[in-house]
């Protein structure tokens, strides 16, 4: 009954066979031991396993592995560039946007997307893109302000146009 | 070299978490790997007839299937509370899975184990459990009338303990003779704490050396050695067991205690002699993680004709669930009676709690544990009163404070207060919040029918826990000290092992500010290890914000003894005696001269002791174990303004300021992101959370589709303030910050949302203040009558 399919992640291609029911965060964890995405709940509430699906924030605990056949999928793995981290791993540091860690890959997932759509997004846009995470430690400041800093380091970074 | 302590250092552990090199238990998988799924009664109190396990047997994947018998066979016994209340507590066997009665919806009843988490789930449906459903009981008082249903048979009632504080007879006659009272009956509902990360266990058999390791998502690994081998399962020598509590995600007391699922892993990996893994599904979480709070008071408070409390009055009716957890029976007792006079001279007080069984998941320590349920009591009465006698909510607590120098002041239920300054704390977060405007704006938006509100909570929580002969004295079965060891390397790089874990505190950095600063060398040079039994000598682990007050002393006194055999080795290169050396910035000085060794130096020396003092051993390691003076106490003002919607009784809040003493700082940016959290937890359990069971013990808020956490767009930002007296009797003058936010916050919010409907009549609204409660207190008019304001189950 196993499915074999093919997903790019993180940019390399990668292959394996899932049963229908084997979740994409299945196939991520158990699979390709890609542990840093996480699972916080069985009812798609907590965000804890946002990765992109095409560059998409999408919950991997609610698609099925099968359903990223011949996507391309980016996990918190795969955000840092050539060794260089993403300004939002940078500002989540620099804010102290984390502690115990394990919303931090879906927070950090989600939060890119918003920044791709909305590069310099409100304090009250930043809550509400991120309303879909949970995080039970921080309180959402320092995760608020690790995106504000994000999008600041991004807004100068970008390439002036000539 | 610059001074550490004191600098918001960002935190060494980051790197892996932001690039999803984390290492949780889950994402442990261990050669030969089995998964555990665990059968969970569906009802509140049923008999076990009988279990069969035929068909699932035969189902794909199976390896084995256990039931309670099996452990108690093999001689696996019940597993203990830590805390003992009375010589007579009401203490009924805990077996890791139920015997003859499961006794709350999740009770678990058996195992499978299976080859994959598929195959263990899809078996454990087939497992036929012969129930016979039995009345249950879900509330405490209801579980003390004479036909309740009884939790455990054998005891033949359902309470725990009667426990009494104080003088008994002075508060009776302080409450009848005074010139007001002010008496309220208050609810602390259940709250289910809900790290992030779902608990989670492997164990793993060795059985050519016939030792186990352990994984478990846990806050004090050495702990649950110590239970599991000392109690659980005498059979299993200590010294060959090892627990892991690698990165965990979020902890919030739920995962201090020992739980059912680390013995049945524990054990079973031994039968199997294959690495066997349980980890909680979030449903799962909701009735196995225990929960917190869940108490119900009646207070009464009396005034002199001033508006000096008399005396304090409290009757608290705790539920501690089905069974008892490690905790569970120090939590509504020493960590909450003890806590009643909060910031007042309160001349006497007098407070009796029942802990009692009934058929719901067991309760014990949340963030906070004892001291929410205090300060809410206190902090929400105090306000009330000022209410009822019209006095300023903040002058009517200025009238009443501990004054500076009256430390240290023995309070009427056994704490003394070591140091404080109360007013200082209030009178800056009155000025931070501005509360003359404040006051000036409300009455505006009222004339143009807004609702605001404005809601102070001065809190006081005892931490830092505690000295080992007075918790022994108070019934705890375990001394309450930390360890900590330091080892120099011949390259003066140094580990330190401390028995404080951390699963978000930050403790591999601000531990190491710590040892940058006494030993002198480069935070890099530092490595802070923990959670692990086998690289760790011993450890009480983090709970009680214990971990820089206990665990952080203990490090400072390890390296004070490392200092001084350094200072010895120094004084031999220098040839000076120890007194004429001075030590700074890493290096041993003769005073007064250019004459210098550094450490890293001596550390080289310490271990090529070629040219060495006589009377010294090689090597540059040492450990020491610290057990505290008294507890510690952090205090503060927390205050916050709401905006009601009369429309739709949505509380919006509008500002949060939280002053808080919690004595020196090591980091400011992480004690802050501690107040941040604290005061969400807090905020949720005022605004949003409930654990809630039907009459039958069906638990309603089973996943997160039905229980509500704050979140990001729940919360404005938080604006957080110090002020700093140092705990005058720990190195470091440090108290401890995890609890502080959660301590304060809860009554801070309902003082906030009572302050905007008092004048519409409104006296309570029973958390969590949902939009729908808002909106009947404000269309009933609560006066107190809480039912009323209650909607229908
Ligand atoms: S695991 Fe919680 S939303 Fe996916
Ligand atoms: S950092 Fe722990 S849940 Fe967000």
């Amino acid at each position: 009954m196993a499915h074999s399919i093919h997903v790019t992640v993180n940019g390399q291609p990668r292959t394996g066979d899932v049963e229908p029911r084997t979740l994409l965060v299945e196939f991520l964890r158990e699979d390709l031991g890609l542990t840093g995405t996480h699972v916080g709940c069985d009812t798609s509430q907590c965000g804890a396993c946002v990765v992109h699906l095409n560059g998409t924030a999408v919950k991997a605990c609610t698609l099925f592995a099968v359903q990223a056949d011949g996507q391309e999928v980016t996990t918190i793995e795969g955000l840092a560039q050539n060794g260089q981290m993403h300004p939002l791993q940078e500002g989540f540091k620099e804010e102290h946007g984390l502690q115990c860690g394990f919303c931090t890959p879906g927070m950090v997932m989600a939060a890119a997307d918003l920044l791709e759509s909305n590069p310099s997004p409100s304090e009250d846009e930043i809550r509400h893109a991120l309303e879909g995470n949970y995080c039970r430690c921080t309180g959402y400041h320092n995760i608020v302000r690790a995106v504000q800093y994000a999008a600041e380091k991004m807004q100068e970074r970008e390439p002036q146009p000539a | 070299m610059a001074q550490q302590i004191g600098q918001p250092v960002k935190r060494v552990e980051d790197k892996r978490f932001l690039t999803g090199k984390g290492n949780y238990t889950d994402d442990i998988v261990l050669p030969g790997q089995t998964y555990a799924h665990f059968v969970r009664s569906d009802y509140a109190h049923a008999r076990i007839n009988s279990i069969d396990t035929s068909m699932a047997e035969e189902a794909p994947g199976v390896i084995a299937i256990f039931t309670g018998q099996d452990l108690l066979d093999d001689g696996i016994q019940s597993i203990p509370t830590g805390w003992a209340i009375g010589d007579d507590m009401n203490e009924p066997p805990h077996y890791p899975l139920a015997v003859d009665k499961a006794r709350y919806v999740g009770d678990a009843v058996a195992v499978v184990i299976a080859e994959s988490k598929a195959d263990a789930a899809d078996a454990a449906e087939q497992i036929m459990v012969d129930y016979e459903m039995l009345d249950a009981v879900v509330d405490a008082r209801e579980a003390l009338n004479d036909d309740a249903p009884l939790v455990h048979d054998d005891s033949g009632t359902n309470l725990v303990f009667d426990w009494n504080l104080g003088e008994k007879d002075a508060t009776d006659a302080a409450i009848e003779g005074a010139h007001h009272v002010t008496r309220y009956e208050f609810v602390n509902q259940r709250v289910i704490p809900n790290a992030i990360e779902p608990r989670s266990a492997n164990g793993q058999w060795d059985a050519a050396r016939d030792e186990l390791t352990l994984y478990t998502s846990s806050q004090n690994p050495h702990l649950i050695r110590l239970l599991l081998c000392a109690f659980v399962w005498p059979d299993l020598p200590e010294h060959k067991v090892r627990i892991i509590s690698p990165d965990v995600g979020g902890g919030f007391g739920s995962k201090i205690f020992h739980y059912p699922e680390e013995v049945v892993c524990a054990w079973a990996t031994k039968q199997l002699e294959r690495p066997v893994k349980w980890t909680a599904e979030r449903s799962e979480s909701f009735v196995s993680d225990a929960h917190g709070r869940d108490h119900h008071s009646v207070a009464e408070m009396g005034f002199d004709e001033d508006g000096h409390i008399v005396g304090l009055r409290v009757q608290t009716h705790a539920n501690l669930g089905a069974y008892l957890m490690t905790f569970a029976p120090a939590v509504p007792t020493y960590l909450y009676g003890t806590l009643l006079a909060g910031q007042y001279k309160t001349p006497t007080i007098h407070v009796n709690v029942k802990g009692v069984f009934s058929n719901t998941v067991p309760v014990d320590a949340y963030r906070g544990a004892g001291r929410p349920e205090a300060t809410y009591l206190v902090e929400r009465t105090i306000e009330l009163a000022s209410k009822e006698m019209g006095v300023d909510p903040a002058e009517l607590r200025r009238k009443n404070f501990i004054q500076p120098d009256e430390f240290p002041y023995q309070t009427p239920v056994a704490l003394q207060y070591d140091s404080g300054n109360y007013e200082g704390a209030l009178d800056k977060a009155l000025e931070m919040i501005g509360y003359d405007d404040f006051r000036q704006q409300q009455k505006e938006a009222k004339q143009n029918g807004k609702l605001l509100g404005i809601g102070f909570s001065c809190y006081i929580e005892a931490c830092g826990i505690a000295p080992s002969q007075v918790v022994g004295a108070l019934g705890a079965r375990a001394g309450l000290y930390e360890s900590g060891a330091v080892r120099v390397h011949p390259t003066g790089k140094v580990e330190v092992f401390t028995g404080s874990h951390s699963h978000g505190q930050g403790h591999e950095t601000t531990f190491a500010q710590v040892v940058s600063d006494h030993l002198g060398v480069p935070l890099e040079h530092v490595e802070i290890v923990h959670g692990d039994t086998d690289r760790v000598p011993f450890g009480m682990g983090t709970y009680g914000s214990r971990s820089i007050s206990v665990g952080g002393s203990a490090i400072v006194k390890a390296l004070d003894k490392v200092k001084d055999k350094a200072r010895k080795i120094a004084a031999h290169k220098l040839e000076a005696a120890e007194e004429d050396l001075e030590f700074s910035d890493g290096e041993f000085r003769v005073k007064g001269t250019d004459r210098s060794v550094g450490f890293g130096d001596i550390a080289l020396t310490a271990y090529v002791p070629h040219d060495y003092p006589e009377d010294v051993e090689p090597g540059l390691e040492d450990t020491a174990f610290y057990d505290p003076a008294n507890f510690t106490y952090p205090f503060g003002t927390h205050i916050c303004t709401v905006e009601i919607d009369e429309e739709t009784g949505h509380v919006k809040l509008l500002r949060y300021v939280a002053i808080d003493d919690v004595g020196n700082i090591i980091n400011p940016m992480i004690v802050e992101g501690q107040i941040h959290g604290g005061v969400a937890q807090g905020v949720g359990q005022a605004l949003l959370e409930g654990a809630v069971y039907d009459e039958m013990g069906q638990p309603l808020t089973g996943s997160y589709m039905d229980y509500t956490m704050p979140r990001a767009d729940d919360l404005p930002m938080i604006e957080v303030g110090h002020q700093v007296t140092p705990c005058p009797h720990n190195p470091l003058g440090v108290k401890g910050a995890g609890e502080a936010g959660t301590i304060a916050a809860t009554a801070c919010v309902v003082n906030a949302v009572i302050d905007a409907l008092w004048d519409r009549g409104v006296r309570d609204i029973r958390m969590p203040l949902t939009p729908e409660r808002v909106w009947r207190a404000l269309h009933t008019g609560g006066d107190g009558a809480l039912r009323e304001a209650e909607p229908a189950a």
